[in-house]
């Protein structure tokens, strides 16, 4: 009996650890550690975080969907993996501090056979002096998120007072990635403070580390739009300038205040802005796993990239931004030391950011670090999930499956307001998510394949997916045709 | 004024961007049209999941 140990049961390690274990059947055991007991569908968390879905409908108990799969689950947080055993112990294992109540502060050594890295990002709030102080607020996990709900609604309340607030919502570092999560939540508070009545008494801005409107990490995309492939750039500027929603980029956040922050921009140039709400997301990285080997050493530096990530299959030797290519993005996700490892999702070291590495002329770096968005991270996890367990069943030497985000395209929905009839979302496919200017010279994608509108019908669309991927995750009836 | 109009101002940044007239913001949020492109976007959207998978 072979036994996979999955590292995180969030989007991805999720989708690994079910189909893992549907696919290998009870002959093996597949081994869930995630120190939540409940699993959120975080793009939904926008939704809570003004107050438009409860904590509750966004977030279930694991247990008994993992009870239902014949998973074993642990409700703990890795900590450390020692790929080569240890000098009492054989075989690879991984060490475990639980984190329920009854079992607060044990710990176990599990042993593997095949182990999936899918921790996801550790929120990084430390990154940027005073994110981490209760300034602002974040939309990053469920919590959070009911949270930030509360306060939108004592500023709506101050609006009806008479009080002018004013908000300010995009990224707090200059190395974040997922400002589409900020995008959606900047235009779902314009749309509640519209419907309460009180839009003339809010200023809404927009800070960013992208260089320009629109690129969100992914160093923009041209859709096809009425015979014309339009930058993202005309487009998210064009829905800034309608809602009202000003913006300030190329913006490093250095450090928050009680109601203030300052910043550094691309041109060197510092300024302050101050905020009455703000929402800032904090950067990410790797969640400090460390890796020991046979004789105790700490190999962490072999196994794991710089940021915590870990590394993968991917070139990290690619150089400046001219010599970046489609082909040093991974495709099989498998650790280049120890072959019986994988990471997939936010896990996985890329091997540079996607959007152009850019800097002020100080030296901070000021650009977006490449997002690994909800599609992209279920197809990873399904296919390193394969791979494993072709390699079980199969045997050792059978040929591991290919994902690369160069190859797949990335179907996108980000919420402009929640409402069934004056709801809006921009609808958006991107083909692929990775740009391959060898392949597409010119805007690096599939312009027959990279479209986007916004509308009612994105929204109908948002709403639709947040049932499905729950159902999906709560391995209802069908829940294997529902593609990532 | 048209009200669309209303957030530009001459040599700020949004100066520089098309804004939607009332006619494309009403198609939006328009029940029948946005059917219509419900169906069109899943299609279009369903193509590019298939040749990710
Ligand atoms: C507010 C917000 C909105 C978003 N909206 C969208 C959207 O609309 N569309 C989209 O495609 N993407 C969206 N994303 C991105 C999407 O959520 C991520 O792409 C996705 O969650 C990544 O999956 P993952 O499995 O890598 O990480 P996660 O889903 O974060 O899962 C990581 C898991 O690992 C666990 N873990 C952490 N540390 C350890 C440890 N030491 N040991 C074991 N387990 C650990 C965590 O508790 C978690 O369960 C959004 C993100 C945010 C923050």
């Amino acid at each position: 009996m072979a036994r996979l140990v999955v590292l995180g049961g969030g989007v991805s390690g999720h989708t690994a650890a079910t189909f893992a274990a549907k696919w290998l059947g009870s002959q093996h055991e597949v081994v869930v550690v995630t120190p939540n007991s409940k699993w959120n569908w975080i793009p939904s968390n926008i939704w809570v975080g003004v107050g438009q879905m409860t904590k509750e409908e966004v977030t279930f108990d694991l247990a008994p969907v993992y009870a239902k799969a014949g998973i074993t689950y642990k409700q703990a947080k890795a900590v450390s993996i020692n790929p080569e055993g240890s000098e009492s112990k054989e075989k690879p294992f991984v060490t475990v501090e639980f984190t329920s109540e009854e079992q607060a502060g044990q710990s176990e050594e599990i042993e593997y056979d095949y182990i999936i890295n899918a921790t996801g990002p550790k929120l990084n709030f430390g990154a940027t002096p005073g994110l981490d102080a209760g300034h602002t607020v974040s939309v990053c996990t469920a919590d959070h998120a009911v949270h930030a709900s509360e306060e939108l609604a004592k500023s709506i309340e101050k609006m009806k007072n008479g009080e002018r607030q004013k908000f300010l919502i995009g990224t707090g570092h200059g190395m974040c990635t997922c400002q589409g999560a900020a995008f959606e939540y900047i235009f779902n508070i314009e749309h509640e403070i519209n419907k309460a009545g009180v839009r003339d008494m809010a200023d809404i801005k927009w800070i960013s580390n992208e260089s320009f409107l629109g690129d969100f990490g992914m160093g923009g995309l041209h859709m096809k739009v009425g015979g014309y492939a339009v930058s993202s750039k005309i487009f998210t500027e064009s829905l800034f300038t309608e809602r009202g929603v000003d913006w300030l980029i190329g913006a490093h956040v250095s450090k928050v205040e009680e109601g203030r922050i300052e910043y550094e921009l691309l041109d060197g140039s510092t300024g302050e802005e101050e905020f009455d709400f703000s929402m800032l997301i904090p950067p990410f990285a790797g969640v400090g796993l460390k890796a020991y080997n046979k004789a105790g050493e700490d190999i962490t530096d072999t196994v794991f990239a710089p940021n915590g990530f870990m590394k993968v299959d991917a070139n990290y030797a690619a150089g400046s931004y001219e010599n970046w290519k489609a082909s040093d993005w991974p495709k099989t996700y498998q650790n280049p030391t120890y072959d019986n490892m994988f990471a997939c999702g936010i896990a996985f070291a890329p091997p540079h950011p996607i959007s152009k590495p850019m800097s002020s002329p100080n030296g901070t770096p000021i650009n977006p670090t490449p997002p690994r968005t909800g599609m992209p991270s279920g197809i990873i996890g399904k296919a390193v999930a394969h791979s494993i367990c072709d390699r079980i069943l199969k045997g050792e030497n059978a040929p591991l499956h290919e994902s690369s985000m160069a190859d797949m395209g990335a179907a996108c929905v980000a919420s402009a307001g929640k409402g069934f009839f004056d709801g809006t979302a921009a609808a958006m496919t991107v083909y692929p998510v990775v740009p391959d200017f060898e392949k597409y010279p010119g805007t690096g994608r599939d312009t027959d394949y990279t479209f986007g509108e916004i509308g009612l019908a994105g929204h109908w669309i948002k709403h639709i997916l947040h049932y499905l991927f729950i159902w999906k995750a709560k391995l209802k009836a069908g829940w294997t045709m529902i593609p990532e | 004024m048209k009200k669309e109009e209303a957030n530009i101002k001459a040599y700020e940044q949004n100066y520089t961007t098309m804004v939607p007239g009332s006619f494309a913001k009403k198609m939006r949020t328009c029940v029948i049209w946005q059917l219509i492109r419900f169906i069109i976007i899943n299609l279009k959207m369903l193509v590019v999941v298939s040749k990710s998978h």
